[in-house]
């Protein structure tokens, strides 16, 4: 039994935050909600660890229906809020005793799942968590959300403000903790890290856009896109968005991604286009599409 | 070509007690340069945009910021920089109109001026429907746009964002980055921090901190090609890694 979600719906007062979404994560899958702030990422992550009641529909955690048996999935998730919230003022030893003493369980029963990830921050366990780095903050926080051995793993942004090099190193843990039989559910709003992932919805405004395995995502892009570069970014940005066939045009990297309007067209033609306009030094190469491609794509529409 | 330095930091250094956050570092900056200031999480970035916005007094080395001295001038730095980061941008519970005329009265700017300042900006970003809402109930994109509009009240000669698009979605991500080209096309320098490696493409020339020290700076095609790499991402991560 993983996750499933059927309908939900849930305002704000007059603020509309989830619209009608469904999804299901099966078991052991890593499931990733893809979007922006502001998406309605936290307020699924609310719900389905039964902090928050939707307006309407239904979901399951484990099997367990979050609104009857709510006190049961408390005790069979793990959940890593987007703000941390663990005891500033305990240490990390202290931290994790506490959530294993609440969940009837102790640090040595449940070592070998946090193990690889305790050790590194072992070092410094008489330390306040208030005290530690972001790295190491998100590394607690993960333990004590494994501490009890949960079925189900909530991670809310768990890499959110995080260096390219945790991030890295965060989603190698969620990889091994996969392969022991833990359903993830995770957010993020790096686009990059949805190619991580098993399956990922793509979300915004409190809309799902999208579900599907990032390849298939990627594949259903529905243009030829386009690496153009040339001598100057920003007039060649303005210069693409002022050409009659332009589709769409954003700046990716080093390049821009361009689409055209037109089924077919001659590169040639289009380079001398921006030639006309000062441009120098252009390429433009075929590229494959990605995420974010897909994503605005998905935006647009 | 562009070759006025609008920075030039000369071995600086910041030691709190016996740790040294920031340890000897030497950059310049040119006018109307998009410049990427990278590093892991507490390598020392924060701390030496600090002592650059004249707001933490450097241990020792020296620097010069829009022409000012970092140890004497800090008060005509902060007249001559604007700076955004995404925890502090604008007043949540100020409208639009009413954050653009608080900033720019900080900024010494007449009635007129911001007056001028303010239709301008509005017209520019599209606000005219929403200038009397509060800034808590726009969109975050939204806000990030126009804190960075707000940012530029004052014709800055240096403009310091510290990851400005973080939770913004691609789209508005892009819009961002066009502002960013635009300002910098005008002459204004963007000295700026992200995690999005992509981002880091977009910049003229990059700089990557670790553990205190610049252990890299040229423009991210050479940085590429130092580390026989293809992306921006692999160099970030082969430089932190070695280090370990």
């Amino acid at each position: 039994m993983g996750i499933s979600v059927k309908n939900i719906n849930k305002s704000y007062k007059k603020q509309k935050a989830v619209h009608d979404i469904s999804f299901d994560v099966k078991p052991g899958e890593l499931f990733g909600l893809i979007g922006p702030d502001g998406a309605g990422k936290t307020t699924i992550f609310r719900i389905l660890t039964t902090l928050l009641l939707p307006d309407e529909g239904e979901a399951t955690v484990a099997g367990l229906d979050i609104v009857k048996d709510y006190k049961t999935i408390r005790k069979s998730v793990g959940y890593m809020p987007g703000r941390f919230s663990l005891y500033q003022d305990l240490t990390i030893e202290e931290n994790l005793t506490f959530f294993a003493t609440i969940f009837g369980t102790t640090i040595e029963e449940n070592y070998d799942l946090i193990e690889d990830i305790y050790v590194q921050i072992e070092p410094f366990k008489d330390r306040r968590a208030g005290k530690l780095s972001g790295g190491m903050k998100q590394k607690l926080a993960l333990c004590c959300a494994l501490i009890h051995k949960p079925k189900v793993l909530f991670l809310d942004e768990p890499t959110t403000g995080v260096d390219p090099v945790s991030r890295k190193e965060f989603w190698e843990m969620l990889k091994r903790l996969q392969k022991r039989d833990i359903t993830i559910l995770v957010s993020t709003p790096y686009m990059d890290e949805a190619a991580l992932c098993d399956r990922i919805a793509l979300i915004q405004d409190g809309r799902i856009l999208e579900i599907d395995t990032p390849e298939a995502i990627v594949n259903k892009f529905p243009k030829t896109i386009y690496n153009i570069g040339a001598n100057n970014m920003y007039k060649l940005i303005r210069t693409l968005q002022a050409y009659e066939n332009t589709y769409s045009v954003f700046p990716f990297g080093e390049f821009v991604h361009y689409t055209d309007k037109r089924e077919a067209f001659e590169v040639e033609e289009l380079k001398s286009f921006l030639e006309s306009k000062g441009l120098e030094d252009i390429v433009i190469a075929i590229t494959q599409a990605d995420i974010e491609d897909a994503f605005m794509e998905l935006a647009k529409s | 070509m562009k070759k006025e330095n609008v920075i030039e930091a000369v071995e600086l250094t910041k030691v709190f007690g016996d740790f040294k956050a920031v340890n000897s570092i030497s950059f310049e900056v040119k006018k109307g340069e998009i410049f990427g200031f990278l590093g892991a999480n507490g390598a020392g970035k924060t701390t030496a945009i600090k002592m650059l916005i004249g707001i933490s007094h450097p241990t020792s080395g020296q620097a010069n910021v829009a022409g000012f001295d970092v140890f004497t001038q800090t008060e005509s730095i902060k007249k001559n920089i604007g700076y955004m980061s995404q925890k502090f941008a604008l007043y949540d519970d100020l409208t639009v109109k009413e954050n653009i005329q608080f900033f720019g009265g900080i900024y010494g700017l007449s009635r007129a001026e911001i007056r001028a300042k303010r239709k301008q900006l509005v017209e520019d970003l599209g606000l005219e429907e929403i200038s009397n809402k509060l800034v808590g109930s726009l969109p975050l994109g939204w806000k990030q746009k126009l804190a960075f509009s707000v940012s530029l009240l004052h014709n800055p000669k240096i403009v310091f964002l510290d990851e400005p698009t973080g939770g913004v979605d691609p789209i508005t991500r892009r819009q961002f980055w066009e502002m960013i080209y635009k300002a910098a096309d005008q002459g204004t320098t963007i000295f700026v921090t992200t995690h999005y490696m992509d981002e880091a493409e977009y910049c003229d020339r990059v700089s990557i901190m670790v553990e205190g020290k610049i252990e890299a700076l040229d423009t991210p095609n050479n940085l590429k090609k130092q580390f026989k790499v293809d992306s921006m991402n692999d160099v970030f991560l082969k430089l932190a890694r070695n280090i370990e």
